[in-house]
C-alpha cells in the first residue's frame, strides 16, 4: 500500500464541500458534506454552527447510507385498479398526473367542505408551510407530529413559564451548579445537550437523573433515581411541599415576577370563585394577562395594586376585601395543596424513599439560594425599576416524553414549571432560558376557529388550524358542544389540544365520528407502524370498506422518501427527497432553532441533485396551492405565485407588506435589515455564504428576564416577534385552567361542556397541579396487569426510524423487553428467554433481556428498532421484522368506556397528549413449542416500482465508485 | 518518538455511537477503505467498524451503573500483533507510534486477532484482510487540513468530546496532563503491552447539606407572620389574670 502520509484525500476524484443543515433527526445541526465525483464523501460537524459547533452524532455520520438506502422511493405511484390498499400494487405515474388527481379531488372538496380533507405530518420542521397550507386550503383537520410526542411538555410549560424546553428553551447547563433530568428526554435536544453535559460535568456541576432505567444521559448521572412511571406528579408536588415547609423557595423572585403574591376570590357561592380580584381599569384587548390585580400590603395591612412600589406583599394567609370579598395571596393556595403531599406520602407512590426526596429537595433549594450568580448586567424592568444586575439560582431541569407521555403529565409538568419558579430559576443564568421568540404571552396569541361556521367552502379557515385557548369561549366546538375538528382538538374532550391529536384522526374517521372525511394526506408520518398506538387495528381501519365496498377512508395520499409501512396503504404515492436534496427552511414562523443569546434560524440548501423522479414536498404544497388558487399562493389573475419553495420562501410575506417571511435573516431589499423587512431576492446566498443559518445575538440586557425585561419585551415587539410588551408573570396558579373549571360549574357565562364531561373538566381544569392516577390505571385491573411498560430511542436512532441505514442498523438490529431479574425469576423466565407481553389490548412475543438497569415495576424496549417484513427495503428476513417488534400493538389509542365517553382518547383530558407510557401489561414465558420469531407477524411488504431496491450480500461504499457499482 | 493515542473519558461518555459511524463514514472512503457490510440489508447484517461501544452494567439495583464503553486498537506501545505477523503486514510507525496493517502483504491469516488480547483487529470478510483503527492516519498527517481538523473523525465528532487526541510521550500534551491528573488508566496492563490509549473513570459529584444550612434568620416564612391576630383568636392576654 501506498505511505498513507504520502498524499491527501483531497486529491481523489473532483471535491466539493458544501454547506447544509442535518435532518437524520429533529436537532437541526449544522454539516459540511465533502462530495467526491458527486457522491456524498463525509459528512461532518460544521465547527461555525451556533447549534452543534462542530459536532455530530451517529446518525449525523450515517447519512449517506440514507441518501443511497434501498428503500428510496423515485416515482409516483397510484394504486392499481383492482389492487387492494395495503397490498403494494402500484404503477408509476407522471408528476403531472398525480397533479391532476390531486388537483380534481381536493378542489371538488374544498368547493363543498374543506374540512373533509385533513393533512397530517410527521416531524417535518415546516409546520408554517403545512399549517398555512391548510389554512389556505380551509381545513382545520391539520396537526403534525407535537401531539402524540411532547405537547403536554410544550402546554405544561407554556401555560406556566410562557416557555419550555427544547426549541423553546432550555437548562444553562454553562452556569448550573445542580441538573436534575426528569424521564427520558435524551433525543430533544440530542447534540446540543450532550456538548452542554460534558462541559457542566466537566466543571464540576452535579447531575441527578430521575428515570425508571438508566440508558442514555442517565448512564452518566452522579445519581440515579429509579422513579415508577407516571408519578412524577407526586414526586414534584412533594419537593415542593419540603421547599415550602423550609423556606427554601425565592421570596423576591415569587412575588415580583409571579402571581404567587396575587389575591384570588376565595368564595366558592360566587360565580368568580378562584379568579383573581381585579379592580377597574380601562384595559386594552388583547392576549396579555391584565396587571388590575392586588397583593395585600405587609405595612399597611391592607389590599392594593400589585407592584406598587416599595410594597412588600403576604404570600400567605388569607384576607377579606373592603367589599367583602374573602381573598387568599395564589401562593397560600400552593401551600395548601401541597399540605397532603408529603416526602412521606410521595414514596408510597413513587417507590423513591422519602428520605432521598427531602435530601434532593433541600440540594435544589440550598444550591438555589446558597450558590446564587450575579452578573453585573443592567437591565429595566417592565414596572421601570432599573437593576444593577442579573440574578441567578444556579439549578437547572431538563424533561420531554418521559412526563409528558402520560394522561396525567400536563399538572405533573405544571407542577415542574412551580417547581423551577418557586426556585426562581426562570430566564435567569444558571437556570431555564428562554429561546427567541419564547417567552410568550401565556396563553400565546394565535386562536383556532371558535366554531362550525369558522369553516366555510372556498375559504381559508377563519382563525389559526392550531392556537392556544385562553378561555371556554376560544374553543372550536359546535352549539352542542361537540368537537368541529376530526381529531376532536380544542373540544371539550381535550380542550387545550394546542398540538393537535394525530394519534386519533385514523380511527376516527374510520368510524366517522365526528364526520367521515374524503382524502387523507399524511406526510412523513409512518401510523401504520410505529406512528400510531394499537397498530394493528389501525392496520385494519386503513383497509377496512363500507358495505358498498368503498374504502371507508376514501382516498389515502403519502408523502414520503422511504418505503415505509405507510406506503402500503396510500391510493397515491409522493416521492419525497431526502434532506441532501432540497431547501428547507427552519422558520421563527415554525419552530427556529433559536439559542439563549437570541434568535436564529437556517436553511438546508442542495448538496446533491435529487434521485429519480423524486419532488420535495414543500414543492408539491406550493404548486397545489397555485392549482387550487389558494390565496396565499396565487396573485391577483388567480395565476400561482410562486415558481417553487426557494421562491416563495424568498417573496413570501404573512400579509402584503407586513416585512415578516418564512426567514428572518438579511431581509430589506439589500439584506439590511433582520426580523421584519421588505423581501431580498439574494436572501438564500446571503444564508448560503453564513453557513445556512441566520443567528442575532441580543444586547447582554436582553438576554436574561425576558418574561419582564422591558428591554428585550420592546425590542421583540418593535421586531414583530411579540404583539405586547406586558410582563409576562408566571402562573403558579393558573386562572385559565379555573375558567374551564366554573364552566364545568355552571358557573362560566360562555361555553359549557357537555354533561358528560363535566366532572371530567372540573378535576382535570384544577388551577393547582395535583396528582392523580394515570387514566389507563384507573380503568383497566392493575392486579392483571401489574406492571409498566416504555420505551425509548436508542441514541443512534433519536427521533429517526432509520432500520434501513446499512450502518446504524448493525448497531441496533433487533430490540428485546428488558426487564429486572427480579421478575423474571419470579415469573420463571430466564434472561434470553421468548416472553408474551400482553395489555388488555393485544399480545406482542418478543425476547427478554435481564438489566439491572431498570425498576422491578416496569418492562421496557427501543422503540421503532421492529418492522413489518419487507417494509424499509429490507429482505423479508431482516431481524427487525422476526426477532424485532414495536410495543405500539399493547397501546391502546382509546380508552375503555367510561363516563366521559365510549371512545374517549388515551391522552391526557387537557392537552390530548397521547399517553404511550400509560400502557399496562403482563408478562410470561412463551411455550418452547412456539416459533422463535416475534408475534404479531404481517404478510410481507412488496418493493414498489422505482424504488432504489435491494443490494446483494456485499456493500461496501467508496465515495465515487458506490453508484457505478451500484448501477445508479 | 512520539506516541499518538485516545484518550476516553469515560466520566462524559454517553454511548451515541457518533464515535462509531464517524469512523465508518471517514475510514470506508478513506485510505484504509473500504470498510465493507455483509448482508446489509438482510438477515444478521454485520460489517468492518474500527471502533466500537459495548454497553454493560456493574452492580444490581438499585444501585446500577450503566457504563458506555468504547473500543478501538489501543496503539500498544509494545503491540503483540506486530511480531505475530508472518508477512510483515502488521508494522508500528516509527515517526508517530500508529499500528497499521499493510493490506497488500496481509493474507488474511489472522494470526494478529489471535494475539490481539484486546479483540480490537476487524476482519474484512469481502478482501480477506485484517482492518483496524489507523487514528485516522490519512487525515492525522494530511497538512492540506486545517491544524484543528487533523484529528482522527470520532475525535472531531464526539458530542462529549470524550474523545481526547495526542502524543503520550509528550509529558506537557494536554492528554499526558489529563492521564496524570484525572486517572488515566490501561486496559489490562498486566499483558505487558503498554496500551497507549487510556480511560478516564467515572467520577462522581455529591452535594452535602449541613443542617444549619436549614435552619436561617432569613428564612422567608418569618415574612409570613401576621401582623395582628385576629380577633376571635384567644390569648393569654383575653383570659388570665
Amino acid at each position: 500500500m501506498q505511505d498513507p502520509t504520502s498524499s491527501s484525500d483531497s486529491e481523489i476524484g473532483r471535491v466539493e464541500v458544501k454547506e447544509t443543515t442535518c435532518y437524520m433527526c429533529a436537532c437541526r445541526c449544522g454539516i459540511r458534506v465533502t462530495l467526491r465525483d458527486g457522491e456524498v464523501r463525509h459528512i461532518e460537524g460544521n465547527p461555525s454552527h451556533p447549534l452543534n459547533q462542530g459536532v455530530i452524532c451517529a446518525k449525523g455520520a450515517s447519512g449517506i447510507m440514507k441518501q443511497y438506502s434501498p428503500a428510496r422511493l423515485t416515482k409516483p405511484l397510484r394504486r392499481m385498479q383492482g389492487a387492494e390498499r395495503g397490498e403494494s400494487g402500484f404503477e408509476e405515474i407522471s408528476w403531472e398526473e398525480a397533479f391532476q388527481i390531486m388537483e380534481q379531488r381536493l378542489s371538488k372538496i374544498r368547493a363543498e367542505d374543506p374540512k373533509k380533507f385533513a393533512l397530517f405530518t410527521g416531524r417535518d420542521q415546516m409546520q408554517a408551510l403545512t399549517g398555512l397550507f391548510a389554512k389556505q386550503f380551509g381545513t382545520p383537520n391539520y396537526a403534525a407530529h407535537g401531539g402524540f410526542c411532547s405537547v403536554n411538555m410544550a402546554a405544561g410549560l407554556i401555560y406556566t413559564i410562557g416557555g419550555s424546553f427544547w426549541e423553546f428553551g432550555g437548562p444553562d447547563l454553562d452556569r448550573a451548579k445542580l441538573f436534575i433530568m426528569l424521564g427520558t428526554a435524551e433525543d430533544h435536544h440530542s447534540n446540543p445537550m450532550k456538548v452542554e453535559l460534558s462541559k457542566f460535568k466537566r466543571a464540576g456541576g452535579r447531575f441527578v437523573s430521575i428515570n425508571p432505567i438508566r440508558t442514555g444521559y442517565s448512564a452518566i448521572a452522579d445519581e440515579w433515581v429509579p422513579i415508577k412511571p407516571g408519578t412524577d406528579g407526586a414526586l414534584l408536588l412533594a419537593f415542593i411541599h419540603e421547599i415550602i415547609k423550609q423556606g427554601l423557595y425565592d421570596r423576591d423572585f415569587l412575588v415580583r415576577y409571579t402571581n404567587a403574591a396575587e389575591l384570588v376570590i376565595n368564595d366558592p357561592s360566587s360565580d368568580e370563585d378562584g379568579l383573581f380580584k381585579r379592580f377597574e381599569m380601562h384595559i386594552e384587548e388583547g392576549c396579555f394577562d391584565p396587571q388590575n390585580k392586588l397583593w395585600w400590603d405587609r405595612e399597611l395591612d391592607q389590599a392594593i395594586s400589585t407592584h406598587t412600589e416599595g410594597v412588600d406583599p403576604y404570600l400567605l394567609g388569607e384576607f377579606t376585601l373592603d367589599d367583602g370579598t374573602p381573598v387568599k395571596p395564589a401562593f397560600q393556595l400552593l401551600k395548601e395543596r401541597v399540605e397532603e403531599y408529603t416526602p412521606e406520602w410521595a414514596e408510597g407512590i413513587t417507590g423513591i424513599p422519602a428520605e432521598i426526596i427531602t435530601r434532593l429537595a433541600h440540594e435544589m433549594g440550598v444550591t438555589a439560594r446558597d450558590q446564587k450568580i450575579e452578573l453585573p448586567i443592567q437591565w429595566t424592568d417592565s414596572w421601570g425599576k432599573d437593576h444593577e444586575s442579573v440574578t441567578g439560582n444556579p439549578v437547572a431541569f431538563h424533561s420531554m416524553r418521559g412526563l409528558a407521555a402520560h394522561s396525567n403529565g400536563f399538572q405533573s409538568i405544571r407542577a415542574l414549571g412551580i417547581l423551577m419558579s418557586i426556585l426562581g430559576t426562570v430566564d435567569r443564568p444558571g437556570g431555564f432560558r428562554h429561546k427567541a421568540p419564547f417567552p410568550r404571552p401565556i396563553p400565546p396569541c394565535p386562536k383556532p376557529p371558535n366554531g362550525p361556521e369558522g369553516v366555510q367552502p372556498n375559504t381559508p379557515l377563519d382563525g389559526m388550524p392550531l392556537g392556544w385557548p385562553s378561555k371556554p369561549d376560544d374553543l372550536f366546538v359546535d352549539a352542542e358542544g361537540e368537537a368541529v375538528r376530526l381529531d376532536k382538538a380544542f373540544s371539550w374532550e381535550y380542550p387545550l389540544s394546542v398540538h393537535g391529536l394525530m394519534h386519533n384522526a385514523i380511527t376516527n374517521a374510520w368510524r366517522g365520528d365526528p364526520y367521515k372525511i374524503d382524502t387523507l394526506l399524511l406526510f412523513m408520518a409512518n401510523m401504520a407502524w410505529n406512528s400510531s398506538m394499537n397498530t394493528t387495528s389501525v392496520r385494519d381501519m386503513l383497509v377496512d370498506k363500507e358495505e358498498n365496498g368503498e374504502y371507508k377512508i376514501p382516498f389515502i395520499i403519502v408523502c414520503d422518501a422511504f418505503q415505509s409501512e405507510t406506503i402500503a396503504y396510500a391510493d397515491l404515492v409522493l416521492p419525497d427527497t431526502t434532506y441532501l436534496e432540497r431547501y428547507d427552511a427552519m422558520s421563527m414562523l415554525d419552530r427556529p432553532i433559536s439559542e439563549y443569546d437570541g434568535p436564529v434560524d437556517s436553511v438546508r440548501i442542495p448538496v446533491v441533485p435529487r434521485t429519480g423522479d423524486c419532488k420535495p414536498f414543500q414543492d408539491v404544497l406550493v404548486e397545489l396551492g397555485g392549482r387550487l388558487e389558494l390565496p396565499a399562493f396565487v396573485n391577483a389573475e388567480g395565476k400561482p405565485k410562486f415558481r417553487d419553495y426557494p421562491d416563495f420562501v424568498t417573496n413570501y410575506e404573512t400579509s402584503p407588506g407586513s416585512g415578516i417571511g418564512f426567514l428572518a435573516g438579511w431581509r430589506g431589499k439589500g439584506g439590511e435589515k433582520f426580523l421584519k423587512g421588505e423581501p431580498n431576492p439574494r436572501q438564500w446566498e446571503m444564508y448560503q455564504k453564513n453557513d445556512c443559518y441566520y443567528h442575532y445575538k441580543l444586547p447582554r440586557s436582553y438576554q436574561y428576564m425576558r418574561n419582564w425585561n422591558m428591554g428585550y419585551l420592546r425590542w421583540a415587539r418593535a421586531h414583530g416577534m411579540t404583539r405586547y410588551a406586558e410582563p409576562i408573570n408566571l402562573h403558579i396558579y393558573s386562572e385559565p385552567l379555573q375558567k374551564f373549571r366554573l364552566a364545568a360549574q355552571g358557573k362560566w357565562k360562555g361555553k359549557q361542556p357537555p354533561e358528560r364531561l363535566r366532572k371530567r373538566i372540573e378535576s382535570n381544569f384544577d388551577p393547582l397541579p395535583f396528582y392523580g392516577e394515570t387514566l389507563l390505571s384507573r380503568l383497566v385491573d392493575t392486579h392483571e396487569y401489574p406492571l409498566n411498560a416504555l420505551t425509548q430511542r436508542p441514541m443512534a436512532m433519536y427521533h429517526s426510524w432509520d432500520s434501513q441505514n446499512a450502518w446504524l442498523r448493525q448497531i441496533h438490529t433487533h430490540n428485546y423487553l428488558f426487564v429486572n431479574p427480579q421478575l423474571g425469576h419470579k415469573q420463571g423466565f430466564d434472561d434470553g428467554d421468548w416472553v408474551w407481553v400482553e395489555s388488555p389490548t393485544n399480545k406482542v412475543r418478543c425476547m427478554c433481556r435481564f438489566s439491572e438497569a431498570v425498576e422491578p415495576g416496569t418492562v421496557w424496549t427501543w422503540n421503532a428498532i421492529g418492522k413489518a417484513s419487507g417494509a424499509w427495503g429490507l429482505s423479508k428476513r431482516a431481524n427487525e421484522s422476526k426477532k424485532g417488534f414495536l410495543l405500539n400493538h399493547l397501546i391502546p389509542e382509546e380508552l375503555p368506556p367510561c363516563e366521559a365517553g365510549d371512545n374517549m382518547s388515551n391522552s391526557d383530558p387537557v392537552t390530548g397528549q397521547a399517553a404511550w407510557f400509560d400502557v399496562r401489561v403482563k408478562v410470561y414465558k412463551a411455550d418452547n413449542s412456539e416459533p422463535q420469531e416475534t408475534w404479531p407477524q404481517f404478510p410481507q411488504q412488496k418493493q414498489v416500482p422505482g424504488q432504489l431496491g435491494r443490494r446483494g450480500k456485499w456493500q461496501a461504499f467508496i465515495a465515487g465508485k458506490f453508484g457505478k457499482v451500484l448501477g445508479l | 518518538m512520539t506516541q499518538l493515542a485516545l484518550v476516553i473519558d469515560l466520566n462524559v461518555c454517553v454511548g451515541c455511537h457518533a464515535c462509531v459511524t464517524s469512523c465508518k463514514e471517514w475510514n470506508s472512503s478513506g485510505w484504509a477503505g473500504p470498510l465493507p457490510d455483509q448482508r446489509p440489508y438482510d438477515a444478521d447484517p454485520t460489517g468492518t467498524f474500527f471502533n466500537r461501544v459495548q454497553t454493560f452494567e456493574v452492580g444490581e439495583f438499585p444501585k446500577t451503573e450503566t457504563i458506555h464503553f468504547p473500543k478501538s486498537c489501543l496503539h500498544c506501545e509494545d503491540p503483540p500483533c506486530v511480531p505475530a505477523c508472518p508477512t510483515g503486514a502488521s508494522y508500528k510507525r516509527e515517526d508517530n507510534g500508529v499500528v497499521l496493517v499493510d493490506y497488500d502483504k496481509c493474507i488474511g491469516c489472522k494470526y494478529c486477532s489471535w494475539a490481539c488480547p484486546y479483540g480490537a483487529r476487524e476482519y474484512d470478510e469481502m478482501q480477506r484482510v485484517m482492518k483496524k483503527c489507523t487514528l485516522c492516519i490519512d487525515r492525522i498527517t494530511d497538512e492540506t487540513l486545517p491544524e484543528a481538523e487533523r484529528k482522527p473523525a470520532c475525535v472531531l465528532s464526539c458530542p462529549t468530546s470524550a474523545r481526547l487526541f495526542g502524543d503520550v510521550h509528550d509529558p506537557d500534551s494536554d492528554v499526558s496532563i489529563t492521564i496524570r491528573e484525572e486517572g488515566g488508566y490501561q486496559l489490562m496492563p498486566e499483558w505487558g503491552t503498554q496500551p497507549s490509549n487510556h480511560y478516564l473513570p467515572r467520577r462522581k459529584v455529591r452535594i452535602k447539606i449541613h443542617e444549619d444550612e436549614l435552619i436561617r434568620s432569613d428564612n422567608p416564612l418569618v415574612k409570613e407572620e401576621l401582623p395582628a391576630l385576629p380577633e376571635d383568636v384567644e390569648t393569654l392576654d383575653d383570659v388570665a389574670w
